[in-house]
């Protein structure tokens, strides 16, 4: 298939051209749905849907359909049959948004959701309509968590749900809110639904045993909405004390629904709990229809609790250990002696979190900040900290338990998981857009190599090393001492007597008499990216190592800090960074090894590498950051079209991405074939091609001193 | 005619002679006062550890008016040297003149020297501070060829803010360890709020919820934010308010544009400015 066209504009000037025949466009649809149809499931009845469209249209729904079935027949199939009413609809722009989105969600939850948003046109014609008022949860999420993390209490995670609710860690909102005619409402909608979420874990909603109370009703679904109900009016009034312009939003939010009821006076009371609302509940539930405000979650009780009893019994274990440690740290011999009953609790002066102090022995104890929120966190459930949290966990071995969660190397030993991983979004460039969290990303350590081949290696380019290492010296800022400055700490005596004599000559005082020391810094921080990928197998590996040999020896005498790491992987779901040196590592007989230990591994899929790196090194203070790859061919990465116009393109964004955050990306590669697509990644200078590999070790030192000279 | 703006004169003051005349408001946390006040009579110098806009320079400037001595304060740049400290020889016509840097002027009139972010300066600052800074209490005056023995009533103060400072420009112990420490951090809710009340004439609930305001920025540190809201930046925006500037208004410049720069920090700490106001 030729190239797609531009996805906005499909073939222009084509809408001029006749409509193509039914005939037609079921032969293209058989040749792209090839997978899906069979002799039951025929494309005539799509085609002739297709045929009384415009010829723009036609091309509109050929094209994606194409994209489409690159991820999944299947998805094609039903993007084409229900296009013809898409178009209908909706204009160009917004049909290719309802394509996106269907398979963001095809991406995210599989193709049962995905289909679902192919064939619910209508809702998203709805939303589409009232796109410029909606605020959705990805342009509020960043701002809401911050709001909550200002707010005090547990930290809350955010995340999205079809109905807002709290499992008690993470607060659930709906992915867009579209209720009210303003953008700016609809945000104060999500803001307050999160807030009286938070309000929910903070003032102890899930607190109480509601279970048996519902049972004792009559429908016991009516009493858990009406305890809902009862919750709201009674965390309100908590929010009105500690957020009173929160409140007064939320106020004018359900305005419409008059005033409270009146025999709900009790809850309002400062001092209520969820009992009181218990209690009203039982008194009330037969008589009571609850309103339903906009900002009102949902109650998913079983959930909660089930998150809730796991953190109990996980902060419990987390609070004893950290006790131990303290204790460790107060008296290393008694530690293990005799550790019960020497913790007590205090009310604490204002600073500490949650009111609450912690004694040693009777004296106040310094804990660290972690600590002080566990306290916070366990008070928030429990209301108190009860005397069997305060006895330390003798011998530690609770906190290999507890550390163990999220380490990298694990997560490939079971099942399938996603925990302990960077997540990148990758670019489509069929779709024209981002791939949300589509690679998961993990960082490992090299397997230490023998020493041998760093000892073998400066052997080998001995006088080439000396040589290096005096140009290299050449390149450092020196203090220097400048003559004849305007400002400076000294008298420059030449030029002072230089003056004299002038002036005594009639000619005018100079102004540049003094001397002053200048250092000139290199501000630089470079990262190495080292392409691991199986094709680096056999010789080009060992110039690779060469090479990182030869640079680290004369980084060394220039004092830039960098950093080494490779990059591997097979497929999206397994990209793998490998480190070699952080940035904060020296360059000792560790990393010597690990390097020796850079052992060729999968594939390149290059455009995750690149976004992990960058984030690295953008946490690196430096006026100048580069980011630096040796590689030795295209990006590739096996199945999943990552090969080919797909993996340069998605690199290319990457590096774009890069170079937007600051970092100067550059290339060091040794494909002859680099010409046809290297500029394009790059730029047309920001490469460099060393075309006889056994001269990789001694370039690209050279090539690094011209690019930081 | 043409109106014309009338000339206004800023008083001259030289810090090493200036008292200052009246007494600073300053609200003590705990026992600095009495800390500071021992260390001064026993001459040994004092290192204030804290966050920006705690209160150390205005603690500096009370104990000073308390003490009766001239207070001369330096704020230390990257670009501070010592002889930026300890004087220098100008050329005047043909002769060359000595001008003593604020230090040693400190040091001959027995002032309380303040020397702000210390860590900031160069590191050949270190070596005119250190025999200052011990039971010698001398400043060599190398280009001189002289040494300053300091009087017993001139004090060495230096600050320092171990929050945000990098690896790089972090104390010595060898510094570090000459001086009594102090350490500031912003003081608890009833105090903040009567350092507003006082500072600005607002009245108590709206100074109470800047206080908030402020503990819900600190809650954000590390979030995103260096730093939370100093008491300094509360004081600011109590100001504007008591003006008649709407409290949103007053806290988005005050606090949340003095912050940061992040558009969504931005937009955060206004949320929460507008959900308690």
């Amino acid at each position: 298939m030729s190239s797609p066209p531009p996805s906005s504009d499909p073939r222009p000037g084509a809408a001029a051209a006749d409509p193509l025949s039914a005939a037609e466009i079921e032969e293209r649809l058989d040749e792209l749905l090839d997978a899906v149809l069979s002799t039951r499931r025929t494309a005539t009845g799509l085609a002739r849907d297709i045929a009384v469209l415009a010829r723009s249209e036609q091309e509109f729904v050929l094209h994606w359909t194409g994209v489409v079935a690159r991820t999944n027949p299947e998805m094609a199939y039903q993007f084409s049959a229900a296009a013809p009413r898409a178009l209908a609809r909706l204009d160009p722009a917004a049909a290719e948004a309802w394509v996106i989105q269907a398979m963001d969600t095809y991406d995210r939850e599989g193709l049962y959701r995905g289909s679902a948003v192919l064939k619910d046109v209508a809702e998203f014609a709805e939303l589409a309509g009232a796109a410029a008022s909606t605020a959705t949860f990805e342009e509020s999420a960043q701002v809401l968590q911050l709001f909550l993390c200002g707010l005090s209490g547990r930290r809350m995670r955010l995340d999205t749900a079809a109905h807002a609710y709290t499992d008690t860690e993470t607060i659930y909102l709906p992915p867009r809110l579209a209720l009210l005619p303003g953008k700016a409402e609809n945000f104060l909608i999500y803001k307050a639904t999160a807030a009286l979420a938070w309000a929910q874990v903070r003032y102890g909603t899930f607190n109480v045993d509601l279970l048996p109370a519902l049972n004792a009703c009559s429908d016991p679904k009516r009493a858990l909405t009406l305890f809902n109900f009862l919750e709201t009016v009674r965390l309100e009034a908590r929010i009105a004390l500690a957020l009173p312009g929160l409140a007064r939003g939320m106020r004018q939010l359900r305005a419409a629904q008059g005033a409270t009821d009146p025999r709900l006076a009790r809850l309002t009371d400062p001092a209520a709990t969820a009992e009181d609302s218990l209690a009203v509940l039982k008194e009330y539930h037969a008589e009571f229809t609850p309103p339903r405000y906009c900002y009102m979650g949902e109650l998913h009780w079983d959930e909660a609790m089930a998150v809730r009893s796991a953190r109990i019994a996980r902060e419990r274990v987390l609070l004893r250990s950290a006790l131990a440690r303290a204790l460790e740290g107060e008296d290393p011999q008694r530690a293990r002696a005799e550790s019960a009953a020497r913790f007590s609790l205090a009310e604490a002066g204002s600073d500490a979190a949650a009111g609450i102090e912690l004694r040693l022995d009777g004296e106040p104890l310094a804990l660290p900040e972690n600590v002080g929120q566990l306290l916070e966190s366990i008070v928030q459930d429990l209301g108190e900290i009860p005397d069997d949290y305060l006895v330390a966990a003798g011998d530690g071995g609770y906190r290999a338990s507890v550390r163990g969660e999220n380490d990298p190397a694990d997560v490939w030993k079971g099942v399938y998981h996603e925990e302990g991983a960077f997540l990148y979004n990758e670019w489509d460039c069929r779709r024209r857009h981002y791939r949300k969290n589509w690679c998961v990303l993990r960082e490992l350590d090299v397997h230490p190599g023998s020493p041998h081949f760093v000892d073998a290696t400066l052997a080998k380019y001995a006088p080439q090393v000396a040589q290096l290492k005096r140009t290299f010296e050449m390149l450092r800022g020196e203090d220097r001492l400048l003559k004849g400055q305007p400002d400076g700490n000294d008298i420059d005596l030449d030029a002072v007597i230089a003056a004299y004599a002038d002036v005594r000559s009639g000619m005018e005082l100079s102004e540049r008499l003094l001397t002053r020391r200048h250092r000139a810094e290199r501000d630089l921080a470079v990262m190495f990216m080292v392409d691991m990928s199986g094709s680096t197998k056999g010789w080009v590996n060992d110039a690779e190592r060469e090479a990182l040999v030869m640079l680290a020896e004369a980084l060394e005498v220039l004092g830039d800090r960098y950093a080494i790491y490779g990059f591997s992987g097979i497929t999206r779901k397994r990209c793998e960074i490998f480190r070699v040196k952080r940035f904060d590592e020296p360059y000792d007989e560790l990393v010597r090894s690990r390097i020796a230990g850079i052992t060729p591994q999968d594939y390149t899929r290059m455009g995750a590498a690149i976004r992990h790196l960058t984030a690295v090194l953008n946490h690196v203070e430096a006026r100048t950051k580069l980011l630096i790859t040796l590689s030795d061919g295209k990006p590739d990465d096996y199945s999943d079209h990552y090969r080919g116009e797909y993996g340069i393109e998605d690199t290319r964004q990457a590096l774009i991405e890069a170079h937007r955050s600051g970092v100067k990306p550059f290339c060091i590669t040794i494909d002859r074939e680099a010409r046809d697509y290297l500029p394009h990644l790059y730029g047309p200078v920001n490469w460099t091609l060393v075309d006889e590999v056994a001269r990789l070790p001694l370039k690209v030192a050279d090539i690094y001193r011209r690019l930081t000279a | 005619m043409s109106s014309k703006v009338s000339p206004l004169h800023a008083r001259v003051l030289r810090p090493e002679s200036h008292l200052i005349e009246n007494e600073p408001y300053y609200e003590p946390i705990g026992e600095e006062i009495q800390l500071l006040e021992a260390a001064y009579a026993s001459q040994v110098p004092v290192l204030l550890k804290g966050p920006t806009g705690c209160g150390k320079t205005r603690f500096m400037e009370y104990v000073a008016w308390r003490l009766k001595r001239p207070l001369v304060t330096v704020s230390c740049h990257d670009d501070l040297t010592a002889a930026d400290l300890v004087g220098r020889y100008l050329i005047t016509g043909t002769e060359t003149v000595w001008v003593d840097g604020p230090l040693a002027r400190a040091v001959r009139a027995g002032a309380i020297c303040y020397l702000d972010e210390v860590v900031e300066a160069r590191k050949d600052t270190t070596v005119v501070i250190h025999p200052l800074a011990d039971d010698r209490r001398m400043l060599p005056m190398e280009k001189r060829g002289e040494v300053l023995q300091a009087p017993k009533e001139f004090a060495l103060v230096i600050s320092y803010n171990p929050g945000y400072q990098s690896v790089l420009k972090d104390l010595k112990q060898s510094t570090r360890q000459r001086f009594v420490a102090i350490e500031f951090s912003y003081p608890g809710p009833a105090i903040e709020q009567k350092i507003i009340v006082t500072e600005t004439g607002l009245d108590a609930p709206a100074a109470e919820k800047l206080v908030q305001l402020a503990r819900m920025t600190r809650n954000l540190k590390g979030n995103g934010l260096d730093e939370g809201a100093s008491t300094r930046l509360l004081v600011h925006a109590g100001k504007l308010i008591g003006r008649g500037i709407a409290p949103s208004v007053a806290c988005h410049g005050t606090i949340a544009e003095a912050l940061t720069d992040d558009p969504e920090m931005l937009r955060a700490v206004d949320e929460l400015a507008s959900a308690l106001f």
